[in-house]
């Protein structure tokens, strides 16, 4: 058996650097970050995963950059920086996203631009990136951007089931179906994102219970 | 939000005010130079995919039409004028059939909505002296509800044949639009409200209203303005930017 010490003290491998984002340190289930796109545009499922990829995008290659300039920008204006280069790169994702789809980009609206200030951005930046190589920059961005599209898309297909009787625009009922309407509008955002953080926090709970009975030897 | 991998960063003597404009100005400039390389890029798309919007929209509300013209009102020559497809001030598209004869205007107009401005399309006919369609371009409106005016067949079929006739003396329309509550319409120049989005039906009425009672009038007068000329810059329905 591992001693907790060791435990404690041993270094993440990649994959944990990776894999911590999506469940452990989930950004919107954990941290309960970027919470004004996860609950503005999550009325509907590609919206959420659109949103999701673009903040992925974003974080991927501000943590990369802020990584690669670490050594190079003082501590003083460090936070300049960080916001100059997060803003670049927001932009270059609204200029992509009006090439790939007008539709997209109308649907996801000032909320592109609002990336700039998600905090979980500039929050890895500061406490990850600014402070590690790129390639766990890399995977850090990648987790974690993963980890939010994967929070939003769950937000969002709920919402888009019940508000619209649709997933991905497909529709999945007759016409018999009653739509909840509220589920598109914000209150729907906040209930949804509750029911999942009580399913988060439940199972969290679980298997908090269950994880130091197995620690027991028998 | 800490890290419990996070390496020790090595304490740094204070640099000088020199050396922190240079890493600010430099990151600065290396962000500019992304940016212009990314714009210059994705301009051509974006505005082809933009004129694709526009000439489909076009064609929704001007089904006939195989050639369109943009004109301008230019007030300095008490004149409509030809106007570049790709401005942004053009307000009117003249629509020509296989004959060349004008079908149809459509004309843009916008208001504000229950969340934000709400920019519309919409088809005029000569002949039926009628709005003949509406294309809503740009709307934030509440999902579920206000969009639905987008969507929603019945308000639509407001918008097939809504009377704007002259008045005798052609100088004003002689009925103007009125909105009224959802299933109340008896009058050919009235529009049905929607229930569940009256604040964005109401705007979209009214926006239709006031432009047809500044434009109607206007282009009545100076119809000539719109006659297919064969050596303008007209684009046809062929050369138009295939929808992709």
């Amino acid at each position: 058996m591992i001693e907790p010490a060791a435990i404690a003290s041993r270094e993440p491998s990649d994959a944990d650097e990776f894999l911590k984002g999506l469940w452990k340190k989930n950004p919107v289930f954990v941290y309960v970050l970027g919470m004004c796109p996860a609950l503005a545009v999550t009325n509907s499922a590609i919206n959420a995963i659109s949103m999701g990829l673009a903040t992925a995008f974003v974080l991927v290659a501000s943590n990369m950059v802020v990584s690669l300039l670490r050594n190079v920008v003082p501590q003083q204006v460090r936070i300049v920086t960080f916001i100059l280069v997060i803003a670049t790169f927001v932009t270059i994702v609204d200029y992509v996203i009006q090439a790939i789809s007008l539709e997209l980009h109308k649907g996801l609206g000032a909320f592109i631009s609002l990336i700039v200030v998600n905090c979980l951005i500039l929050g890895r930046a500061e406490a990850f990136a600014s402070k590690n190589g790129v390639w766990r920059s890399f995977l850090d961005g990648l987790g974690m951007g993963l980890g939010f599209t994967f929070a939003l898309l769950c937000l969002g297909s709920v919402r888009e089931v019940l508000g619209s009787g649709s997933l991905f625009g497909v529709a999945l009922f007759g016409d018999p179906f009653q739509t909840c309407v509220i589920m598109l509008l914000p209150p729907g955002g906040f209930f949804t994102l509750a029911a999942w953080l009580l399913l988060f926090n439940w199972r969290s709970q679980r298997v908090a219970e269950v994880v130091p009975n197995r620690e027991v030897p028998s | 939000m800490s890290d419990p991998t996070v390496e020790r960063v090595p304490q740094q003597s204070q640099p000088s005010v020199v050396q922190m404009y240079a890493a600010v100005m430099g990151v600065g400039i290396g962000c500019a130079l992304a940016i212009v390389v990314v714009y210059e890029s994705t301009k051509p798309i974006i505005e082809r995919k933009r004129a694709v919007a526009t000439q489909q929209a076009i064609l929704d509300v001007l089904p006939r039409a195989v050639r369109i013209t943009a004109f301008r009102w230019d007030g300095a020559q008490g004149r409509f004028v030809q106007s570049g497809v790709d401005s942004d001030t053009q307000i009117l598209f003249a629509g020509y059939d296989e004959a060349d004869h004008l079908v149809g205007l459509a004309i843009g107009a916008e208001g504000t909505g229950y969340q934000d401005t709400i920019r519309v399309l919409y088809g005029y006919s000569f002949e039926r002296q009628a709005v003949i369609g509406l294309r809503v371009l740009e709307s934030r409106e509440t999902p579920g509800l206000g969009d639905r005016v987008e969507t929603d067949a019945a308000f639509k079929n407001n918008f097939t044949r809504l009377d704007v006739q002259l008045a005798p003396g052609k100088s004003a329309l002689a009925h103007p639009v009125e909105f009224v509550k959802p299933n109340k319409k008896r009058l050919e120049w009235q529009i049905d409200g929607m229930s569940g989005a009256t604040v964005t039906s109401s705007a979209i009425a009214e926006m239709i209203g006031k432009s047809t009672a500044k434009w109607i009038p206007r282009v009545h007068q100076h119809r000539s303005d719109f006659t297919f000329n064969s050596g303008s810059s007209a684009t046809s329905k062929e050369g138009w930017v295939p929808d992709d």
